[in-house]
């Protein structure tokens, strides 16, 4: 029973030790569009922004005050017209490739993709040979 | 004999990547994202004051005759308040501050003022960080120079600490 009580006095004392904003969110930060077809287009590309608090979080994943702010802009953009692709290059131009969480090929992360390739390359090209040479080492001895 | 050797290449590849990680695991990690908007003029924007005492801010407002400090900050920001005394002296040495408020309420903004000094000539009120991410801003608090034609000419992440005041004033003169 103390101790129920002592719990209690205890959370009632937690306070957050890092305050953020008290302000609403923004209109469209938790609000989808009317229109299902905008919406989904809205979610869909929500998906591949990252969060900029949140580093590891697409802003459709994310409760950081600034990804509602985000979401606001896709949603708001999108109401107004604007492309999908228009909206990604839009945030592109002002935080790089960083706020794209889809991984994008360019002129810095193009190594990650080539990479791979080339392993495939020099392992298939490894086997070739040593398969090759097994089969005239067996050719030999017969 | 040469092919011994190329047996222990796996290895010392793999010691290579574990060295690496193990390095990387003792640096810092660097959270800041920086504005690709260095070099490029301010987005249009025109802001509300922020609270009664001084008027809003626009993009106007940054063109013209110098250099000026555009200050992204909150009043619920906890490093806002310890670069509050670094804004006051760069404020003393004849810098005008604009000041951008994220996300903030008027009377909020007046009480951080009251406590921790004014070195703003004009705060715009930005309520849902438009501005902020227009100008590709990720966090409070930020400033960035802005030259007299209205291009963005450096950006400071984080709290301006003492040391980067000078740093500060040698862009303001090189926007000149």
């Amino acid at each position: 029973m103390i101790r129920a009580v002592v719990a209690l006095l205890l959370a009632l004392l937690a306070i957050p030790v890092m305050a953020q904003d008290s302000m609403p969110p923004a209109p469209y930060a938790y609000n989808q569009l009317d229109d299902p077809r905008l919406e989904a287009e809205a979610t869909t590309l929500m998906h591949t922004l990252r969060c900029l608090k949140c580093q590891s979080q697409s802003i459709a994943d994310s409760d950081a005050p600034m990804a509602g702010d985000m979401r606001h802009q896709v949603r708001s953009r999108i109401l107004a017209g604007e492309s999908p692709d228009q909206i990604r290059g839009w945030l592109i131009a002002r935080y790089g490739d960083y706020v794209s969480y889809e991984p994008e090929v360019s002129a810095t992360t193009w190594p990650l993709f080539a990479a791979p390739v080339l392993l495939l390359l020099i392992v298939a090209g490894v086997l070739l040979r040593r398969l090759g040479k097994r089969r005239s080492d067996a050719g030999d001895t017969v | 004999m040469r092919s011994r050797l190329f047996l222990w290449v796996p290895l010392a590849l793999f010691a290579f990547f574990a060295g690496v990680a193990g390095y990387m695991l003792t640096q810092e990690k660097d959270e800041f994202v920086e504005s690709t908007m260095i070099g490029q003029p301010l987005p249009d924007f025109a802001l509300d004051p922020a609270f009664g005492g001084l008027p809003g801010a626009a993009k106007t407002d940054l063109i013209g005759s110098k250099p000026r400090l555009l200050n992204i900050w909150a009043s619920w920001c906890t490093p806002c308040i310890a670069e509050a005394p670094q804004l006051e002296a760069l404020q003393a040495r004849g810098v005008e501050i604009v000041g951008i408020a994220i996300r903030d309420r008027p009377e909020d903004v007046a009480n951080f003022l009251g406590r921790y000094g004014n070195p703003y000539s004009r705060i715009g009120s930005d309520r849902i960080s438009e501005v902020q991410l227009a100008i590709g801003s990720s966090g409070v608090p930020e400033t960035f120079v802005i030259d007299a034609k209205g291009v963005i000419r450096y950006q400071h992440i984080g709290d301006i600490r003492p040391e980067h005041v000078a740093v500060l004033l040698a862009e303001l003169e090189k926007a000149r």
